[in-house]
């Protein structure tokens, strides 16, 4: 099956959100890909039960009324410039092939989250923090389950929170940054009273346990699933017997497409200029990939991006501000939540490091790079194609990200096969566009 | 919600809320064992968001779907690590 638009805006987040609505308000024939059921995202995925913040709604809403086509469940496995500003982009669509043209792209693939292995991260049961909560939205029941949460960074609050209130017992919340760099970064918030009422509330949602710093998991043991984690709490050792453990270290932008388009980075984010434009023609990107800075300035974004897309720039002059104040943000987030030397050497010579291929932290060699990783222990080959462990070994072994190759997800043979009839996917749409109905 | 949708995990009849996640589905129903890795060990989610491929089952028949990025359908039929255990 094949498709065209305009504009192209892959993922259904906050800033895909955005620019999908902008661009469509601008006249622009506007389509969303997601892999999600419902546009929303991460951050607004639909729960089952209880609302959406207000903003999530408006957002939402803002989508629906618009011109812009929503695809859920839909998954891009490979992008190609067919010519300038022309896109091919090939997707699976609830499993089946689909091709679609574009005359713009808006990269808005948010991010995941970055994963550090230690002795049984391998086991069933533990999850990422953001997964945890991911699990709970769609229908994973914590009620009476005894759970440790250990990791760094914001996001560790609101899901203590919405656990707690889920019913799990929550037996400690352990940050591993110090209380100096989490007051800092707190006081640097007195321009921001929102976000420091909100922490407060959600730090109010898991009263009962505490919150401490200076606090990491050691390892994890089980036989089946996880059994009980071991904690150093401050200066002490504890073993815990839980049901879950929820960690994770930050968040790392999803820049696979990007990099596929060969769009510059700088350093691990996309660099793009003040239109949110990249450096390849008709490639926008906006959120998370162009720096983590969290739902307000990935909205921000979004806008700036959707308005570029559809050739409306100039539209976007005052929401720059909004994107550079982000950004700042941003950076100081990275300094509160540095890692600590000790979580880079908890993974044992026989921890597994690549989840899936199986390849342990002992066969690798810190003289290699990322390439030699692949080709002579297969770390980074498997289904998730080094995204779990790629985050990882870099900051193990330092190894910088090896180059994306399609597809970038596991495809059907028929997805990679099918011809892309849209040779000049602009003259396509012009033709569809000029088709009577 | 009293409506509930019948699918089945492993041969095993469950009736579930609708509109949950496959994945969610099988971590109520005590499922440890997704999928064996290579080394033969088992695996579960761990991102929860169709990024870490660990959550991998066989729905209706077609293997290596990620049960996080489905949501239950009535008479679906999931098939997990477990079910091929001694």
């Amino acid at each position: 099956m094949t498709q065209s638009c305009d504009v192209l805006v892959i993922g259904g987040g906050p800033a895909g959100i955005a620019a999908a609505s902008r661009a469509a308000e601008a006249g622009a024939r506007t389509m969303v890909v997601d892999e999600g059921a419902s546009p929303g995202g991460q951050i607004w995925r639909p729960k089952l039960t209880g609302h959406q913040p207000s903003v999530a709604r408006q957002w939402l809403a803002r989508l629906a009324a618009s011109e812009a086509t929503v695809s859920p469940r839909t998954t891009v496995v490979d992008l190609q410039v067919s010519a300038p500003r022309s896109f091919i982009v090939r997707a699976e669509r609830s499993g089946i092939p689909t091709i679609i043209g574009a005359r713009a792209l808006v990269l808005a693939t948010g991010a995941r989250e970055r994963f550090l292995p230690f002795p049984g991260w391998t086991l069933p049961n533990v999850f990422g923090i953001g997964g945890a909560q991911a699990l709970l939205k769609s229908g994973t029941r914590f009620d009476g389950k005894r759970v440790v949460i250990a990791g760094t960074g914001p996001l560790l609050l609101p899901v203590a929170a919405s656990l707690s209130a889920a019913g799990a017992k929550l037996l400690v919340v352990a940050e591993q940054s110090s209380r100096a760099r989490v007051a800092r970064f707190a006081a640097g918030l007195w321009n921001a009273p929102a976000t420091l009422a909100q922490a407060a509330r959600y730090r109010a949602g898991f009263f009962g346990a505490p919150y401490s710093m200076n606090s990491w998991v050691v390892r994890a043991e089980g036989d089946d699933r996880l059994r009980r984690v071991v904690v150093r709490v401050g200066t002490e050792t504890r073993t815990l017997e839980c049901d879950a453990l929820c960690t994770g270290y930050g968040l790392v932008p999803n820049t696979e497409l990007a990099r596929l388009l060969g769009c510059v980075m700088r350093g691990s984010v996309v660099f793009v200029d003040a239109d949110q434009s990249t450096s390849t023609d008709g490639v926008y990107c906006a959120g998370e990939p162009t720096g983590v800075a969290g739902v307000d300035s990935a909205i921000a974004e979004g806008q700036v991006a959707g308005l570029a897309a559809a050739g409306r720039a100039s539209d976007a002059a005052p929401l720059r501000r909004v994107v550079s104040r982000r950004a700042a943000h941003g950076r100081g987030l990275d300094r509160a939540f540095a890692l600590r030397p000790e979580i880079h050497t908890l993974a044992a010579s026989d921890t597994i490091v690549c989840r899936c291929e199986d390849v342990r932290l002992g066969q690798l060699d810190r003289g290699w790079s990322a390439r030699q990783g692949k080709l002579y222990t297969r770390a980074g080959m498997g289904p998730c194609q080094g995204r779990i462990c790629g985050p990882a070994l870099e900051c193990l072994m330092g190894w910088s990200a090896d180059s994306v190759r399609p597809p970038v997800f596991p495809a059907r043979v028929r997805t990679l096969s099918s011809p892309a009839k849209t040779g000049d996917s602009a003259e396509t749409s012009e033709r569809n566009h000029d088709a009577p109905a | 919600m009293s409506e509930t949708v019948a699918i089945t995990i492993d041969a095993a009849e469950h009736h579930v809320a609708p509109g949950i996640s496959v994945a969610s589905a099988l971590l109520n129903a005590s499922v440890a064992s997704f999928r064996r890795s290579r080394g033969g060990d088992a695996r579960a989610p761990l991102c929860g968001m169709g990024v870490c491929q660990e959550c991998r089952v066989t729905i209706d028949g077609a293997a290596h779907q990620r049960a996080c990025m489905v949501t239950v359908a009535e008479g679906m039929r999931i098939v997990t690590a477990t079910s091929a255990e001694p």
